[in-house]
Parts: structure tokens; C-alpha cells; sequence
């Protein structure tokens, strides 16, 4: 028995690595850095805990919230600096190229070939975890950000149709203002004005500029007449929203819509967990749809994590551990049926998600196919964060200002250029 | 046992001859001994740690510090950035607005508590609890108060002003100046406390003398009371330009350096640039900009006001 | 001018009276305005607050967020609420305070009683440092924290916290010395007593108030920060400012604002508790010299 056991052991670490974390793994300690602290995201990064823990590893939790990551990077980097770097980050987009580059990730090519992930993930989501062609970073969930959020109660008041085109938009907006109720449901932060003018820009540029203009940052098509259309189509955005909005938080924004003071939002699928709370049901009290002009679009936002490279080999082993878990289809579900986002790899059951999910992945699928499938640069995965940053002054000063959309457009090409 | 302790007599005793001068020696210089480990720290975490800062305003560091060389590069950068100008215009009105609010309001009151109150104790605690608050949250509460949808617009309209507008928070023009509210309501308290003290330290015969000269109450208060406080506004001024310099919670909390970026502060924006943004040598090229103007503002006034105060 | 000063305290010092406690009581209203909606909010349901009454009274009172705050809320994968972080502030906080506190003192001592040639440019060097704004520091203390071998323990967050405390506390105990007379000291060192002796005989017997005001400070600077905290603290150790964070601030779930407006009461308690009892204490301790230079 003990000799079989060895055996089994023994070809096991040489077979597959993933197959030796399962029984006769020895345990290790895996350190997460995270910025998931309260309520149902707590609740989804718990699995994650239990799975590993199920295996045998101990978690180190190691949670920093605030400002969508802003102080877990500050964190991060003097972790790092100290000699100390976590097992895991929650790092995404461009910035795991970033980390890459100053070599401190570690090679987990070994696990995704073993588990396939290279089958399981669109080549857009697999390149962004890989540096150099290596995988460097494990994928959790797909948000989708060009969403709408409609309550068709006041939309019905109003005597508007809901808008599938900006043009639709316009009129909608107005009917709707002289209803007396507020267009639109915004907060003016400046992620918020930059979510809100990148689905503008896909409805109205569609998505090849998007792409030259936010993930090649092309000077040409960053100060070019169709970002100018843009921008001027966001002033409309920006009439329909009440004046109070500076500064508000996302989730009052949308209680807004919920309570029936405003008609609609542009926000992530994260909203939805706002509806659920208040016991909304998606169709019947409120309606989920893409941004206008944007059906068939799809703006990506995926949350990963990025692995250190670790000295001791029990914590390497947990590590790889954790990453495998990731990527295994019962955490994927547990944890996006929890954060109200989608299973970043393809292939998987849907029938436990909400509608909502189900046109999320559907869609995901499809504009994968139709190369409709665009990073969200307003959610940090499109370019790095210095262009990210100054793109977002230009948004947000253009929101709070009479700026023309001409001067707004040759700011956006100068600040794709800031390093 | 008892060897070890001979032994130590006899270390004590050969060090009899010596021994004063030694003792001397230590002595004199133990002043500056218990000093040391002090200024060691400063010079190495403070000092040290702005040079190291310096080098890197003149480097291409992005996400992690480089140490190349590349110029002026960082300096060229920022001052070709509109927000590092508002940000510097607004810490100009923001910083004198502050430390003038808090030290006219904190002046104010202790003048008032000082006039024999009944629940001096009480309000005094009023005055001083939300230095103890963490403005996490409590920026949380002013956002909502000074929000025009929620807060003490919809309130006063209710009572029946409907002409009543207060929209400082989400107009860009005036966003900055409630900072300066909840800044003040943050540190005027402490401040008065100083105040508190420094009258309550005055030699109270001055004060009679005053008045049987038939000088009136505020004209004691204007000409007498007020300038023996001169000490006091001096520690109270390096305390607030030390937090209006480092404002930060604040900003973030209540304005989130908004309307767009027109609540913006030099603390906020290094911070951005200098973590969120991955631009670490210009964020490290703004920190220098700060501190070269903290320098040139504060060493004249304490050089000056430390000779003043040997010369009494 | 005899008639001036009449007038001055017959007539209107009844009117005087009234104006200066209305002004007094204008003014706490303003300063209870905040802590009055955060009270309010923390006893409200979380319908009422989404119903969008931010600022108005609760409509039916509720302790349940506060309970939630202290034991069950999370702040992170551990939902256990503030009370174990509650005890990891006070594990670092109150050695800090100490540390810096008797460092200042004898700082403050050498600087004014043991003068040297250059000691008052080092106190101006010392008081420039305090300005150096904490973002800048962050970096390369990380970086010394982890060559020392105390990166992420509670001793290098002491550590932090004692270094840039230090020139605040030297200030307050050097304004506060600056006022003994030197007769004093003189008269003991004619005495033959030396450096440690008049220290612990004649100074610190004279210090409880500058020590009161010297450490309400210390406490509440260290007890609020958040920087420090959150980057050089271990994850398990993590202050309770860091998890009041990392419960206030959901970057896409459902907002408990009740919730965190009584975590926010919580980690403020012992610093309320230390401003209203040893409030009197601090104006005394100020009084009694701090403020004399």
C-alpha cells in the first residue's frame, strides 16, 4: 500500500503537475493579494479559499480595497520593492505585461497546457494573460461593460421607446427630461465618465477604431472626426444627467434607476447586483441591454491574477495549485454566479445564470468570432496606465466643461502619447 | 560568584584614574548622544529619502523605480500638464483659505469659551471630536451634506427656501472651497484647543490693568490679548500647513479631486501619478516641486521666529 | 472714558451673554451636523437608506448594523468584522505611542536644556522633515523595511511609526521645556547631579501635561492612518483603519452604508473615548507651556 502510494506519487509529479496536487500534495501557504472585500465578492473569493484549502493549502488573505485597486497596486509595489512579493495578485490588462517586463512573474505554461487553456480561452483573453507567450496570469471572470440599464416603467411614463442608436438616444432623452424624470443616471467620477464615453465611442465608431484608437493608440484615429462624433454625442450623455451627479457613487446612481427617478445607466454587469439586492427581476422590473449602437459589442473587462515567482518549493506548488483551481469550471461558476459577471473560459453550462449572463455569453462567444470583441480602456485593459490616466483627465474635464469635441479629440491624441 | 564580582571591583577600581575625565567626556557629550539616534533617523528616512526622491525626478521611472539618468524629462512633463497647474492653484487657495478659516475659527471660539461658560467641558468636546474621526467614512457623511440632491440644499428648499442653492460640491469653480469646509470643521477644533491654552495662560492683572484704564473688551482682546498669542499662531500655523500639505484623505473622499480634476491637490496628484499611473518619476518630479516650496515658505519663518524667541 | 467702560458692563451684558452661547451653540451644531447623519444612517435599515433618504431621520431604529460592524461584516475572505483588527491597532499603536512619546521627551530635554553649538538648526532641520509628505515614503522605506528583515511585521509598522512621529513629539516637549526656568537644572548640576538624574528627578516630575497632549496626539495620528497601515502591515495583522477600508470600499457590490457608518463609529471609539475624557487634560497640558514658542 505505502510503496503503491509512493509510486502513484512518483509518476504523478512526472506525468502532470495538476494531477499531483490532488491528494499527495504537500501543503503550502498561498498569499493573495485582492481588493474583493465585501459582500458577494468576499463570498466569491471565499470558494477560492475553500477549493484550495479542500486540497490541502493554507490561505494567507491579504485583502486592500479601494479605489478599484488603486491602493492593493500601491501595496503590490512595495511588497515587491521589499523583497517580499505575495503568491498572487489581482492585476489585469496591459499591467500584467508591465509586471512581466520587470521579471518577477512566474512560468505557469506547465499548468495551462495540462488543463488546456489555450482550447478553453478566446485568443483576446489568452493573450492578455501571457507575457512573451508565456502564461503568466490566470483569468477569473468577463465583466461586460457596454451594458444599459433600463426601467422600463419610466420609459413607458415618458411615452419613449428605449434607444438601440444614439440618434434613438437623443429624442428618448428628451421625452423623457420634459417627463420630468432624470435621462440618465450618473456618477460623476472620472471612471464613471470614461465607461460612459467608451460605450459611446464603440456605438459610434464601431469596433475596428476602437481599436486603433484605444489599444494601438493611433494618433490618426484618436484626433480624427469619428472621436470628434463621439465626444459630441457624449455632450448629448452629459445633458441628460441631473447636475447633482459630481462625485456620486456608481451604486446611488444606479438606485437611481431602480427607485424609478432616472430611466437609464450605462454601467458593467456589476449593476446588476444592485437590482438583485433590491429584489428586481431582470426583464420584468428592469432591462438589461447593450449600449446603443453597440448590439453585437462586446467591451471586456476581466479580473486575473498575476503569480510571483516564489522561492520555496511548497509555496510554488500551492501556487500552481491556485492557479489550476482558477481555471476549473466549478470555481469559475460559483464565483461569477456570485459577482454577477461570466466564466472567462468558454464551454461552460450557463443554465444556473440569469438572463442577463446568458446574452453576456452568448455575445461574448459570438462577437469573439466577428472580432467585435474589444478591451474596455476605461477598466484598465486596453493600454497602459499612464494613457489610461490622461485619457481619463480628458473625459472628465470635456464632462465638467464646455470643452468642443475638437479640442477633445486633439487631447485624447496627446494623451496617447504620455508615458 | 564571587570571583565575577572581584573581578568587576577590580575593573572599577583601575578605572579610578581615569575615570573623571572619562566620566567627563561622557557627560558632555551624552546630550548629544540621546540626540543622535534622532537626527540619524531624520537624516536617513527624511533627508536620505528626498534625495533618493530627487533621483528619480530625474529618471524615466514608470511602474518601479529606475535609476538611469534621463535629464529633465519629468520636470519638461509636468509643467506641461494642466492638472499639475490646477493642482498648485488650488493648494494656493486652498492652503491659505484652511489655516486662515481654522485660525479665525479656532480663535473665535476659544475667545467664546473662554468667557465663563456653563458647559464648557461639552462643547469643548464638540468642537474637538472629529480630529479623532478618520475621514474614510466621514467624508462619506459631507459628500451626502453638501451634495445639492441630498443634503442641506434639498433641506433648506423643503423649509420652504425653494431659491436656496447650494452646489459647491458639483460646481468646478467652487468645488475646492468645500474642501475648505470640511477641512475646517476637521482641524479648527484643535486649533482652538491651542487657543484655549494661550489664554488661559495670560497673566490675567494685565487684563485688569487694561480695564481700569477704561479700555473696552474687544479693544483688549485686539491689542493685547490677542498679539501675546504669537507663539501660539506660530505652532498652529506649522501644524495646519503641515496637514494642508498633506491633505489627501479629504480630497479623495469627499470630491474624488472632482468636478473632472478641478478639486485636485499636489498630495492627490503625486499619488496618481505616482502609483495609480505607473509614472513614478513624475510623480517623484512633483514631490520635489512640493517640498522645494514647503522649503522656501517655512525655514525663513522658523529661522526667524526661533532667533525671536532667543532674543526674548 | 469712565462712562465707556459703565456702559460696557451694565447695559448689554445680558445681550452679551445671549450672543455668545448662541454663537457657541451655532457652531456645535455645525460641528455635530456629520456625526448626526453618520449616527442616523448607522440605525437605519438598508431599504431606508436605498429609498434615498440620506439625511433624514431613520424610520424605524436599528442596531443590527452596528452588531454587523463589531462581529460579522467582511473585510476580505474573513468575515468576522472589526474586533480582531480593533486588537491588532492596539498591539502597534500602543507602543508607538510610547516609544515616540519618551524619545520626544528626551529630545526635547536635550534641546533645551543641554544646548549645544547647532542644536537649534537640527531642531529646524528636525521640524522641515514633518513636512515630507508620506506618499514619497513609501517606496524606499519598503525597500529598507525589507534589508532590515522587518518589511510586513508589527515591529517595522512601530518602526514607521516612531520615525516620523519623532519631530512632532520633540516639538511639543522642546515648546513645552523652553518655559522651565533654568535655575532650575543649574542648581542641580552645581549639585553634581548628572544628565539621566535631573531628567528623572527634576524634568519628568514636571511633564504629565505635556505627556497627556504629546500622546492624545500621537495616538490619534497613529490610531487614523491609513498609509502606513495598509503597506506595511502583513495581511493577517492588517489595523483596523485598513479593514474599516476594506469594508467601506466595494469596487462592484452592493453598498451597506449603515454598515459602515457604525464601522466607522467603531474605529473611532477609543479616539473619541480619549478626546472627551482626556479632553481636559490636553487644554490643561497645552496651557501649562506647550504653546510658548
Amino acid at each position: 500500500m505505502k510503496q503503491s502510494t509512493a509510486r502513484l506519487t512518483l509518476t504523478a509529479f512526472t506525468l502532470a503537475t495538476t494531477l499531483a496536487f490532488s491528494a499527495f500534495s504537500r501543503a503550502g501557504e498561498v498569499e493573495v493579494l485582492h481588493w474583493w472585500t465585501s459582500g458577494g465578492e468576499a463570498k466569491s473569493v471565499a470558494e477560492l479559499k475553500k477549493i484550495l484549502e479542500a486540497k490541502g493549502h493554507k490561505w494567507k488573505d491579504f485583502a486592500v480595497a479601494g479605489g478599484g485597486g488603486e491602493n492593493a497596486m500601491t501595496v503590490l509595489k512595495s511588497r515587491v520593492v521589499s523583497g517580499k512579493p505575495p503568491t498572487a495578485a489581482q492585476v489585469k490588462g496591459p499591467s500584467i505585461q508591465e509586471w512581466g517586463r520587470e521579471g518577477v512573474l512566474t512560468n505557469i505554461d506547465d499548468v495551462a497546457k495540462a488543463a488546456n487553456w489555450d482550447g478553453l480561452l478566446p485568443a483576446v483573453v489568452s493573450n492578455v494573460m501571457k507575457y512573451q507567450g508565456h502564461y503568466v496570469a490566470v483569468p477569473v471572470n468577463v465583466h461586460r461593460v457596454n451594458w444599459m440599464w433600463v426601467n422600463p416603467e419610466v420609459f413607458k411614463k415618458a411615452g419613449a421607446k428605449i434607444p438601440s442608436t444614439w440618434e434613438e438616444f437623443a429624442v428618448a432623452a428628451d421625452k423623457i427630461q420634459k417627463a420630468g424624470f432624470i435621462a440618465v443616471a450618473h456618477g460623476g467620477q472620472p471612471w464613471q465618465d470614461a465607461t460612459v464615453f467608451e460605450s459611446v465611442a464603440l456605438g459610434v465608431g464601431g469596433a475596428d477604431w476602437y481599436n486603433r484608437a484605444f489599444v494601438n493608440l493611433d494618433g490618426s484615429a484618436l484626433n480624427s472626426p469619428t472621436m470628434e462624433k463621439a465626444f459630441a454625442t457624449l455632450r448629448t450623455v452629459q445633458k441628460s444627467i441631473d447636475k447633482d451627479a459630481a462625485n456620486r457613487d456608481w451604486n446611488l446612481a444606479t438606485a437611481m434607476v431602480i427607485n424609478g427617478k432616472a430611466a437609464m445607466q450605462f454601467m458593467g454587469d456589476w449593476a446588476k447586483g444592485e437590482f438583485t439586492a433590491a429584489g428586481k427581476s431582470p426583464g420584468k422590473d428592469y432591462v438589461c441591454m447593450p449600449a446603443p449602437g453597440t448590439k453585437g459589442a462586446f467591451t471586456f473587462n476581466i479580473d486575473s491574477f498575476i503569480l510571483f515567482e516564489q522561492k520555496n518549493s511548497d509555496a510554488k506548488e500551492a501556487q500552481r495549485a491556485l492557479a489550476s483551481s482558477i481555471m476549473e469550471p466549478e470555481f469559475q461558476e460559483v464565483f461569477n454566479l456570485n459577482k454577477g459577471s461570466i466564466p472567462a473560459r468558454t464551454g461552460m453550462s450557463m443554465t444556473k445564470f440569469d438572463q442577463c449572463a446568458k446574452d453576456s455569453s452568448s455575445e461574448f462567444e459570438s462577437s469573439a468570432k466577428s472580432k467585435k470583441l474589444v478591451p474596455s480602456w476605461a477598466h484598465g485593459m486596453a493600454m497602459p496606465a499612464s494613457a489610461q490616466g490622461a485619457m481619463f483627465d480628458v473625459v472628465t474635464q470635456f464632462m465638467n466643461s464646455n470643452m468642443t469635441p475638437k479640442a477633445a479629440a486633439e487631447k485624447m491624441a496627446a494623451a496617447g502619447k504620455s508615458k | 560568584m564571587q570571583s565575577s564580582a572581584s573581578a568587576r571591583a577590580g575593573a572599577v577600581a583601575s578605572a579610578v584614574a581615569p575615570r573623571r575625565s572619562l566620566f567627563d567626556v561622557i557627560e558632555l557629550a551624552l546630550p548629544k548622544l540621546v540626540l543622535g539616534p534622532t537626527l540619524l533617523v531624520s537624516l536617513v528616512f527624511v533627508y536620505g529619502f528626498i534625495l533618493w526622491t530627487g533621483w528619480l525626478s530625474f529618471t524615466e521611472s514608470r511602474m518601479l523605480p529606475r535609476y538611469e539618468f534621463a535629464g529633465l524629462v519629468q520636470y519638461i512633463s509636468l509643467f506641461g500638464n494642466d492638472r499639475w497647474w490646477v493642482a498648485v492653484r488650488n493648494l494656493a487657495v486652498f492652503g491659505s483659505l484652511f489655516i486662515f478659516v481654522c485660525l479665525a475659527f479656532g480663535l473665535l471660539m476659544a475667545i467664546l469659551l473662554d468667557q465663563r461658560i456653563r458647559a464648557e467641558g461639552f462643547l469643548r468636546s464638540i468642537y474637538l471630536y472629529p480630529l479623532a474621526l478618520s475621514f474614510i467614512v466621514t467624508g462619506t457623511a459631507w459628500k451626502w451634506i453638501l451634495n445639492p440632491g441630498l443634503g442641506l440644499e434639498r433641506v433648506v428648499q423643503q423649509l420652504g427656501f425653494s431659491s436656496f442653492t447650494f452646489d459647491w460640491l458639483v460646481n468646478p469653480t467652487m468645488s475646492i472651497y468645500t474642501v475648505v469646509i470640511a477641512g475646517a470643521w476637521q482641524s479648527s477644533g484643535f486649533v482652538m484647543a491651542l487657543f484655549l491654552a494661550g489664554l488661559r495662560g495670560i497673566d490675567e492683572s494685565i487684563i485688569k490693568a487694561a480695564q481700569v484704564d477704561g479700555a473696552s473688551m474687544p479693544r483688549i482682546y485686539w491689542s493685547i490679548i490677542v498679539p501675546s498669542l504669537r507663539p501660539v499662531f506660530f505652532s498652529a500655523f506649522i501644524i495646519l500647513a503641515h496637514i494642508a500639505i498633506k491633505s489627501f484623505d479629504l480630497v479623495m473622499a469627499l470630491t474624488g479631486g472632482g468636478p473632472g480634476f478641478s478639486s485636485d491637490l499636489p498630495a492627490t496628484f503625486m499619488y496618481a501619478f505616482g502609483f495609480t499611473r505607473n509614472q513614478i518619476g513624475l510623480g517623484a518630479a512633483s514631490a520635489m516641486m512640493m517640498m522645494m516650496t514647503v522649503a522656501a515658505v517655512v525655514v525663513p519663518l522658523m529661522y526667524s521666529e526661533l532667533r525671536r524667541q532667543r532674543r526674548d | 472714558m469712565t462712562e465707556q467702560l459703565h456702559a460696557q458692563i451694565a447695559g448689554p451684558q445680558v445681550l452679551g451673554r445671549v450672543v455668545v452661547y448662541g454663537l457657541l451653540v451655532l457652531l456645535a451644531l455645525y460641528y455635530l451636523m456629520p456625526l448626526f447623519v453618520m449616527l442616523s444612517t448607522s440605525v437605519k435599515t438598508l431599504e431606508d437608506i436605498r429609498a434615498g433618504n440620506l439625511i433624514a431621520l431613520p424610520m424605524e431604529i436599528t442596531f443590527e448594523a452596528w452588531a454587523k460592524a463589531w462581529s460579522s461584516a467582511c473585510t476580505g475572505v474573513d468575515c468576522s468584522g472589526l474586533k480582531k483588527n480593533f486588537w491588532n491597532s492596539v498591539s502597534f499603536v500602543v507602543p508607538a505611542v510610547l516609544i515616540s512619546t519618551l524619545i520626544g521627551a528626551f529630545n526635547g530635554y536635550v534641546l533645551t536644556m543641554w544646548r549645544f553649538r547647532g542644536s537649534d538648526p537640527l531642531f529646524t532641520l528636525l521640524m522641515i522633515g514633518c513636512f515630507i509628505p508620506f506618499q514619497v515614503v513609501l517606496l524606499p522605506m519598503a525597500q529598507t523595511l525589507g534589508a532590515l528583515g522587518i518589511a510586513n511585521s508589527t515591529t517595522g509598522l512601530i518602526f514607521v511609526h516612531v520615525v516620523y512621529g519623532l519631530a512632532f513629539t520633540t516639538l511639543f516637549f522642546r515648546n513645552f521645556y523652553v518655559s522651565v526656568p533654568d535655575e532650575l537644572t543649574k542648581a542641580a548640576r552645581i549639585d553634581g547631579a548628572g544628565f539621566f538624574r535631573i531628567f528623572w528627578r527634576i524634568i519628568l516630575p514636571l511633564s504629565p501635561p505635556i505627556i497627556v497632549v504629546c500622546v492624545i496626539w500621537q495616538f490619534t495620528q497613529i490610531w487614523n492612518d491609513f498609509l502606513f497601515g495598509v503597506v506595511f502591515s502583513s495581511g493577517e495583522r492588517q489595523p483596523i483603519t485598513v479593514a474599516l477600508n476594506n469594508l467601506v470600499n466595494t469596487s462592484t457590490g452592493v453598498k451597506e452604508y449603515n454598515v459602515d457608518m457604525s464601522a466607522a463609529i467603531i474605529a473611532a471609539l477609543p479616539t473619541l473615548f480619549v478626546y472627551v475624557v482626556a479632553g481636559k487634560y490636553f487644554v490643561r497640558g497645552l496651557t501649562a507651556g506647550a504653546v510658548k514658542g
